[in-house]
């Protein structure tokens, strides 16, 4: 017998006769978080992301480019990390040189270039997929266009938000968008830079992902 | 697991379980106790062959020992009278042990359940079933309140004492570091990790001079033991002969400060 | 203390580990510091007493649920990460569960290891095996890493170093880490912290990680961190291992948020942790990164022993966020070592009975004045002193055939029972309890002034020259 079948075994042996009720996830939600206007959530969601030490900036569609160049600029940043399958990341690709700011793109998988993506890759732009206004939090699904390094190895991250994905909580992100049918290779929530308090007790933010993350939160014009 | 039972009448008659630590080590504090009910006008009753709820064997690990002793205190309260009791820890343990003790003899365990429901932590019962207003007859002082951990998180009885002294005008309840930490008694605990215990009525007794108050008072006489008996030990060997942290039972305080 | 950390009987010698702590003030108010630090961070974040309890109570009953149906589960959480991809293995002993990581390194041929924080990995001391068959096994959680780069090991399930000053990792590093000077500034011991490490996650050939909840609906391994280190883990070496314990296991993907909530908020005070890494497959055709193979190690080790009784089942359902050791007095006298098992505190003293047997650990369940903080905010309401009392109870009992527990009865003393029996005898007869206390009352004078370890640090107990009943009788 394999120890599969042993360990099933002893459970199946002990396991009660009946299950207990449903844990009553949804009416704990309905009852226990509220129900917030976009501006709200937005709202909600800056502060909250701001308290985790990450930097926010608000943007439209017509200047997202030019605080991004300014974001750059202030970090003494001379490279970034884009995708050339995205059309923001197209976007930057096409005017960032110009302006002197090489451009990296992730064309290939990371085999050929680990050692350059731990060393000289400073900076990332990626998009984030939603966000959760309770805890500031940004919801990625890393792709082939913005694999999963991308938001991890660069000590600076930065993030593209559309404003009009964020969510109440984690909970109604997860059941709006039907995540129990099929999650993707990884799914990650992302509420903060990297950090730690594992030296008494003491906060130091860089330990082994980004020192900064930026959110970029778009709106439209009239917003 | 607050008092959830919703405040009886004013009964005419109570019981009164006076645990084996106040009987045999503070029964000051158990006339005191029966003297502030009786003053409101209440008939106590004790019932002598009590003895002990049967704590110390329940949480040292014998079960059985424990059923024995507490099984011949279930037949001791026949009449539907509130059953009071001057310690949060005893009272806890016939509040929320006794049916899960019985729970496999049915008919214990219905006389269980029934005693349960009239269990009441002394400054539970002053200030929920008699509203008991203290008129303070005594000058300014300052006490310290420790509430026991069964009285706290068991009984959920935390405030009442506070309320109590809160209550007389001429007592300033001081404030203690870490007030809701374990004084370190816990029965057999205390001798068989003395290191540990020892540490932590320590530090209790530490918090509980630092604020200066006169003395210190709780509805627990365990802890009492435990935090009187390391003061007066530290004392002893910083010799002093005065104590340090005097101490009593709160319903000696009360009443010493309502009698005229 | 790192002398006693690898004692094979938790039990020896605790009383004089917990001395030696308790001795040192510098320690007694550093744990204390830290305690008071993690309990008041943790109250900040549940302010409003009924969410919290609503949460718990929910908390409670998602883990209850899920135990319940828990090996029918592990087959359905089997069976979707089989289909995504992710390689399913069991292992009923540490043994089992090393030989089944090692083979894996073999496979590959594996000279390093970088490992994301693991409990479970503690628990079978996959160091140690890794070490033994030539693999080097590198923790990356700075507190791990601390903590092994010390010869070491944890102090405390979530604050691995918390036993550790600056000046001390200061200290260390300078000793240990090639080309760094003394600094005892946080940020920069971060930082080298930080550059040896990613040299070590380009290198490594395995990353391995412990999982925090296992999602059987969708084939998802979850994992909450701050550092990123365990998404380094999992996403740069070509190989992943995971290991948990069969335990951690969700059916629906919606019993997640409370339990996420729940964790991050009693463990660290945070309203949610930096880093919420779900993982459903390894990387697939056209992705250009993560590992080509993932691996989940399913461990038993005692956790089907805990599952066999209704009560001492409830110990399974514990998330790991450590919030029993940071409320608990005993704990912050004596710090996490002093326990010599791989949990400490009040989860430990429950949970590693199971794992390490009731011989071995008996004891430890006397270490706890069973005041009930641990209860108190235990996100999912695990009734810890209820627990204590029945492992006191298995413990001091006379061994039995078809014990609940291996070891039950390795504290039986027929002295002590006799003791308690004739405790009962006296005191369930008010006949023996009056002779009994009234000799105690007029013989107080013969009480012995040395009362054994009551009076090292109190005065002798003495009873009162007239009992109660005595009074009463007086006032008539």
């Amino acid at each position: 017998m394999s120890a599969r079948d042993r360990i099933l075994g002893k459970l199946k042996a002990s396991m009660p006769a009946t299950a207990p009720a449903l844990p009553a996830v949804t009416s704990w939600f309905a009852t226990h978080r509220v129900v917030e206007s976009a501006a709200d959530k937005a709202s909600r969601f800056k502060t909250c992301i701001e308290l985790a030490h990450a930097e926010v900036h608000a943007v439209t569609p017509a200047n997202w480019l030019t605080t991004l160049r300014e974001v750059l600029r202030s970090k003494a940043l001379e490279r970034i990390l884009v995708s050339e399958e995205t059309t923001h990341g197209c976007a930057v690709l096409e005017e960032f040189p110009l302006h002197g700011i090489d451009c990296q793109t992730y064309d290939m998988p990371i085999e050929a270039w680990k050692t350059e993506m731990f060393r000289q890759t400073p900076a990332s732009l990626t998009a984030a997929r939603a966000a959760i206004a309770e805890t500031g939090t940004l919801i990625l699904w890393p792709d082939d266009a913005e694999p999963r390094l991308m938001s991890l190895v660069p000590p600076v991250h930065i993030v593209l938000l559309d404003t009009t994905k964020i969510y109440n909580t984690f909970f109604e992100a997860m059941t709006a968008e039907g995540w129990k049918d099929g999650l993707p290779t990884n799914s990650l929530l992302i509420s903060g830079p990297s950090k730690t308090a594992d030296i008494q007790q003491t906060l130091a933010y860089g330990a082994h992902g980004p020192k900064e993350l930026v959110v970029l939160m778009l709106a439209k014009d009239e917003q | 697991m607050n008092h959830a039972q919703s405040s009886p009448p004013r009964p005419t008659d109570v019981y009164f379980f006076a645990t084996c630590v106040v009987d045999q080590f503070f029964p000051g504090a158990g006339m005191d106790a029966i003297t502030l009910i009786e003053r409101q006008g209440i008939r106590v009753h004790f019932p002598e062959e009590q003895t002990c709820c049967g704590q110390p064997a329940y949480t040292s690990g014998f079960p059985d020992e424990a059923r024995k002793v507490a099984a011949h205190q279930l037949t001791l309260f026949p009449n539907d009278w509130p059953v009071v009791v001057p310690s949060g820890s005893c009272a806890g343990m016939m509040k929320h042990h006794y049916p899960t003790l019985f729970a496999a003899d049915p008919v214990r365990k219905a006389q269980a359940e029934q005693l349960s429901a009239r269990i009441y932590e002394l400054t539970d019962f002053l200030v929920n079933v008699l509203n008991f207003q203290p008129e303070d007859t005594g000058g300014d002082c300052t006490v310290v309140l420790h509430t026991s951990c069964s009285a706290r998180r068991e009984m959920g009885v935390h405030l009442t004492g506070r309320q109590l002294l809160s209550g007389l005008k001429g007592v300033k309840v001081a404030q203690q570091d870490h007030e809701s930490e374990c004084c370190g008694f816990g029965g057999t605990f205390s001798v068989k990790q003395p290191e540990i215990s020892g540490a932590m009525v320590e530090d209790k007794v530490k918090a509980l001079k630092a604020t200066g108050a006169e003395r210190v008072v709780s509805a627990d006489c365990g802890c009492l033991m435990n935090i009187l008996g390391h003061a007066a030990w530290k004392d002893e060997q910083e010799g002093r002969k005065t104590p340090s942290l005097p101490g009593e039972h709160i319903a000696s305080f009360l009443l010493r400060r309502t009698s005229k | 203390m790192s002398e006693h950390i690898l004692e094979f009987k938790p039990a020896e010698g605790f009383r004089a580990r917990s001395k030696a702590v308790v001795d040192n003030p510098f320690l007694r108010q550093s744990f204390r510091g830290a305690m008071d630090f993690l309990m008041s961070k943790r109250a900040a974040q549940f302010p409003d007493a009924e969410e919290l309890e609503s949460l718990r109570t929910l908390g409670e009953s998602i883990r209850q649920y899920n135990l319940a149906k828990l090996p029918t589960l592990l087959e359905q959480l089997e069976a979707n990460l089989t289909r995504n991809g992710i390689k399913v293995h069991w292992a009923e002993t540490p043994d089992e569960a090393n030989a089944i990581i090692l083979g894996i390194c073999h496979e590959r041929r594996a000279k390093l290891m970088v490992k994301g924080k693991s409990m479970v990995s503690e628990e079978i001391e996959l160091n140690h095996a890794a070490e033994a068959a030539g693999i080097g096994a590198l923790e990356s959680d700075m507190g791990e890493y601390i903590v092994q780069l010390a010869n070491e090991k944890p102090s405390h399930i979530i604050m691995p170093a918390i036993h550790k000053t600056k000046e001390e990792i200061a200290r260390l590093f300078a000793d240990k880490v090639e080309g760094v000077d003394y600094t005892d500034n946080v940020d920069a011991l971060i930082q080298i912290g930080r550059n040896v490490l990613r040299q070590k996650f380009l290198e490594a050939d395995i990353g391995l990680s412990g999982v925090n909840f296992a999602v059987a609906e969708t084939g998802t391994l979850c994992l909450v961190e701050n550092e990123g280190n365990g998404r380094m883990c999992t996403t740069a070496p070509p190989v992943h291992i995971a290991i948990t314990g069969i335990e951690k296991i969700v059916e629906k993907l919606e019993h997640v948020p409370p339990l996420l909530s729940l964790l991050t908020r009693s463990a660290t005070g945070q309203n949610i942790s930096t880093y919420f890494n779900m993982i459903s497959s390894p990387r697939k055709p056209g992705e250009k990164d993560g590992p080509s193979e993932v691996h989940l190690v399913l461990l038993d080790n005692g956790r089907s022993q805990a599952y066999a009784d209704e009560q001492l089942r409830k110990t399974l359902q514990c998330i790991r966020c450590g919030a029993c050791m940071n409320h608990c007095p005993v704990y912050t006298r004596i710090g996490g070592h002093a326990y010599g098992t791989t949990y400490p505190g009040p989860i430990g003293k429950i949970i590693s009975p199971h794992m390490l047997g009731l011989d071995a650990t008996s004891t430890m369940a006397t270490a706890s004045s069973l005041c009930g903080a641990c209860g108190e905010v235990c996100p999912v309401k695990i009734p810890i002193p209820e627990l204590l009392m029945r492992l006191r109870e298995e413990a001091f009992s006379a061994p039995h055939a078809n014990p609940a527990m291996r070891g039950q009865g390795a504290g039986y003393s027929s002295l002590i029972s006799a003791v308690w029996r004739g405790w009962a005898a006296v005191y369930r007869s008010p006949a023996l309890y009056g002779v009994a206390t009234w000799l105690g009352s007029r013989f107080a004078w013969l009480m012995p002034s040395k009362q054994g370890a009551w009076t090292s640090v109190r005065v002798p107990l003495k009873p009162a020259p007239k009992r109660l009943r005595d009074l009463l009788k007086e006032r008539g």
